[in-house]
């Protein structure tokens, strides 16, 4: 079974099975992931279901969308491989996923 | 494990974050979903758009997989709560089965107002606030045929859009002098009524409803001026009214909503309430507020659960909003009441993006932005911090984006 991990902000990890088709943000809230909160349930318009995709991870996972964009460039906590995780379709074939949460959702 | 039991009543938006924040607050104990709809609980606002346009299945549409209430330790109990009897802590459902609890939630959220006019219980004739609403929506929207919506409000009009996309074609009624009249400036109702025009609807404006003719079935809409209006199907989107029989028949305040606290307690200080269901003294506003919206739905559920688990927590958060209509994606920050200047930030008469500022002696209470999400992040920003804001440089900011 294909796992991403996501680290929050002081370090602690929670893994979660991915779904094929799922959105990142799903898959977080499917599985309880403390600090991933989906307020506009997957509109990319409330943006604490932001993520830090790992670098190495940064060119399969994609990159954001022009809207996506728009909303991650106001927000301090933003970083070049943030992604908002309900706009992320999740894909099994990433087994050994990172996200890091930001210190906003901690 | 402790033996007490939370129970929550409705499970929707509100329900739903309810049982999960009371699991990641730590409640020790049982944890009851109760809900009177037979599926698993679900997003609503997709229903007048991606759902109604068949671009989203009702199993995307569930706001939790099913397993995540298992692995939860969350019970979904099918039900309808009928009676809530304080004095022995006990829920009457349905069934006649009696459920105790140590803590009570009620979200039982809106159902909508019905339309009051000859001819409304026709067949043909709908509301839209339930996915099993636009089952019978959908199998009654063939392209071709005509479709007439009262109301223009968000829902109507979301719905109007949806259904143009399905090939429909479209009227919508409106009461008032302008679509959109409680919630925004004149010129941004201009806005969708010409966005709407174009795109093929019939809108209407000063249109009452006088009733629904028919045989078995609705076959045209008679307004007050003696005109009439071809339906083959009728949606009705004329406002919500808040559920809260059970919250009166326990004997619990109840004005426009039940009333709650800053830490969504009901009069009864052992039973919280969250969600459309409610309404609260909002002290940036000044007023008693009830909101209609899933952001809300969710602060208040994460509040009240906070305080069934004893946490000191305040519904705190800025009101917001969003409306998807075509190519348009509206995102509302704060609440515009009261407001006595605006500030328009492109033109709402020629462009497919604007913002339009709501000011009130000069501080920004909210902004309706259009396809400019980055606006919506910083007014959301500015709003929450109350900060008095140079209506020339929110202008100004137009102009420079303008040429982009
Ligand atoms: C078509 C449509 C589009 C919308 N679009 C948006 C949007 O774009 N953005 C936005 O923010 N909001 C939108 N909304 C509003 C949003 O859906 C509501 O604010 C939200 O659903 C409120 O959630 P709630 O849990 O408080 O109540 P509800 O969703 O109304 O749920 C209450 C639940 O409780 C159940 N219930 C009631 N009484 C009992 C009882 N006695 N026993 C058992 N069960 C009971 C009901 O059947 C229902 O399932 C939209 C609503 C609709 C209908
Ligand atoms: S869930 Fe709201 S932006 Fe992702």
């Amino acid at each position: 079974m294909a796992v991403v991990t996501f680290m929050s902000y002081d370090g602690d990890e929670h893994e979660a099975p991915l779904e094929e088709g799922s959105s990142l943000m799903q898959v977080a809230t499917n599985n309880a992931i403390p600090g991933i909160d989906a307020d506009c349930g997957g509109e990319a318009a409330c943006g604490p279901c932001h993520v830090i995709v790992d670098p190495a991870w940064a060119d399969k996972v994609g990159r954001s969308g022009p809207e996506e964009e728009e909303m991650l460039s106001m927000n301090p906590d933003r970083q070049p491989t943030s992604r908002l995780s309900c706009q992320v379709k999740a894909s099994e074939s990433w087994d050994g996923l990172t996200v890091q949460l930001p210190e906003s959702q901690w | 494990m402790s033996s007490a039991r939370a129970v929550v009543v409705g499970a929707s938006h509100a329900g739903a974050q309810l049982v999960t924040s009371l699991r990641q607050g730590g409640w020790p104990g049982e944890i009851l979903l109760v809900g009177d709809e037979p599926v698993l609980p679900y997003q609503r606002p997709p229903l007048s758009k991606a759902y109604l346009a068949g671009k989203l299945g009702l199993t995307e549409l569930a706001l939790r997989s099913e397993d995540f209430y298992i692995k939860q330790d969350i019970k979904r109990v099918a039900a309808t709560v009928e009676e809530i009897d304080r004095s022995a802590g006990e829920l009457v459902l349905g069934t006649g089965d009696r459920l105790t609890y140590d803590a009570l939630a009620l979200c039982t959220g809106a159902r909508p107002r019905r339309l009051r006019a000859k001819g409304a219980d026709l067949d043909g004739v709908y509301y839209l606030r339930r996915s099993s609403d636009v089952e019978g929506i959908r199998e009654d929207a063939i392209p071709g045929r005509n479709a007439v919506i009262v109301g223009g409000g968000y829902i109507g009009l979301e719905t109007a859009a949806s259904l143009r996309a399905l090939g429909l074609h479209v009227t919508v009624l409106e009461a008032a002098d302008r679509v959109l009249e409680r919630v925004t400036a004149p010129k941004v109702s201009a806005f969708f009524t010409r966005v709407h025009q174009s795109e093929g609807v019939d809108v209407r404006t000063n249109a009452l409803v006088e009733a629904l003719v028919g045989d078995s079935r609705v076959r045209e809409v008679v307004l007050a001026s003696g005109e009439s209006v071809v339906a083959d199907l009728v949606i009705v989107g004329i406002g919500i009214e808040p559920t809260t029989e059970l919250a009166e028949a326990a004997g619990l305040v109840v004005d426009d909503g039940i009333l709650i606290d800053a830490h969504a307690r009901t009069s009864d200080p052992t039973i919280v309430a969250a969600g459309d269901c409610t309404s609260q003294d909002m002290p940036r506003y000044g007023r008693r507020i009830r909101l209609e919206s899933v952001p809300s739905a969710v602060e208040q559920a994460k509040v009240a659960a906070a305080t069934i688990c004893g946490k000191d927590k305040e519904i705190g958060a800025l009101p917001w909003f969003w409306s998807d209509q075509y190519d348009l994606k509206l995102k509302i920050a704060g609440l515009n009441t009261g407001y006595d200047d605006i500030v328009l930030n492109g033109d709402p008469l020629s462009d497919r993006d604007f913002t339009c500022y709501y000011l009130r002696g000069g501080e920004l209470l909210a902004a309706d932005c259009v396809n400019r999400p980055r606006d919506f992040v910083t007014s959301k920003r500015m709003i929450a911090q109350g900060d008095r804001v140079d209506p020339g440089a929110l202008e100004r900011t137009v102009e420079s984006r303008g040429t982009s």
